[in-house]
């Protein structure tokens, strides 16, 4: 299996990240977008490990996964604050911090 | 075999994620991001990281997504309106723009390729554990810690006055 493949694979995931943080206004599809750009790099950690044949990264990568399990668990408890607040999950409503 | 499947898992993986930034309905975009998840796992089982596609599995396309599942349920969102550059007549002009620099980026000489992998171990529960109770002892249980934070943050954010 050529590991360049897999590589190009974690960029293009990266990029679909990046584009849903910068261009939707949905607070859980930019949610997701992040989701996205934290597989991404999971992917490069794992193409990484296997190319130099340890296993470092994979544990890495199992506490990447865990803190991504914390963060989908604030920014969701964040977007429900959210929808209290304004009705809307619209990002460009959350102008701002104060109440 | 192993390259078919690869090139499989790896297409759908990048479709399902082109997917789920361009749906309008959340909840639609939240199916194609569990469809990239076990894409992903996937790949990863190709990799010989078996326990971390489990994990992804488990973790990922189990807990993360019924989070985001319920969330969308609870909050009742419908479809939502699309940013202009998604919208049909800019959409194809952005993709092919997008597809323009991804082929610029492939059709580079990368020069040097990277070197074939080492054989070393497979990713499998044991090897992982050892390393995870071993050198990453603390790391481990301070990540225990760090989702009792989590999960004592959420109520509180959450939490109606």
């Amino acid at each position: 299996m050529n590991l360049d493949h897999a590589l190009i694979v974690s960029f293009l995931l990266f990029g679909t990240g990046i584009a849903g943080v910068l261009l939707r206004r949905n607070a859980i599809v930019v949610f997701m977008s992040i989701e996205l750009m934290l597989n991404a790099v999971n992917l490069a950690l794992v193409t990484f490990s296997r190319l130099r044949g340890d296993l470092d990264a994979q544990v890495l990568c199992f506490f990447v996964m865990a803190v991504a399990a914390a963060e989908a668990a604030i920014g969701l408890g964040l977007v429900i604050a959210l929808f209290r607040r304004h009705a809307s999950i619209d990002l460009d409503r959350a102008t701002l911090l104060r109440s | 075999m192993r390259e078919v499947f690869f090139y499989f898992f790896a297409a759908l993986a990048v479709l399902s994620g082109l997917l789920v930034i361009t749906r309008r309905n959340p909840l639609t975009a939240a199916l194609y991001l569990v469809l990239a998840f076990f894409a992903l796992a996937g790949v990863y089982v190709l990799m010989d990281a078996f326990f971390l596609a489990a994990v992804q599995v488990a973790v990922y396309a189990g807990a993360i997504m019924v989070l985001f599942l319920f969330v969308i349920m609870l909050l009742n969102l419908g479809p939502d309106d699309l940013p202009p550059i998604m919208t049909r007549r800019v959409r194809w002009l952005y993709a092919a723009a997008s597809a323009a620099l991804v082929l610029l980026f492939l059709g580079l000489d990368l020069g040097r390729r990277l070197p074939a992998p080492t054989p070393g171990a497979a990713g499998e529960v044991g090897a992982i554990a050892a390393r995870l109770f071993g050198d990453y002892l603390l790391p481990f249980e301070i990540t225990a810690v760090l989702l009792l934070v989590a999960i004592v943050g959420s109520v509180a954010l959450a939490h109606r006055e």
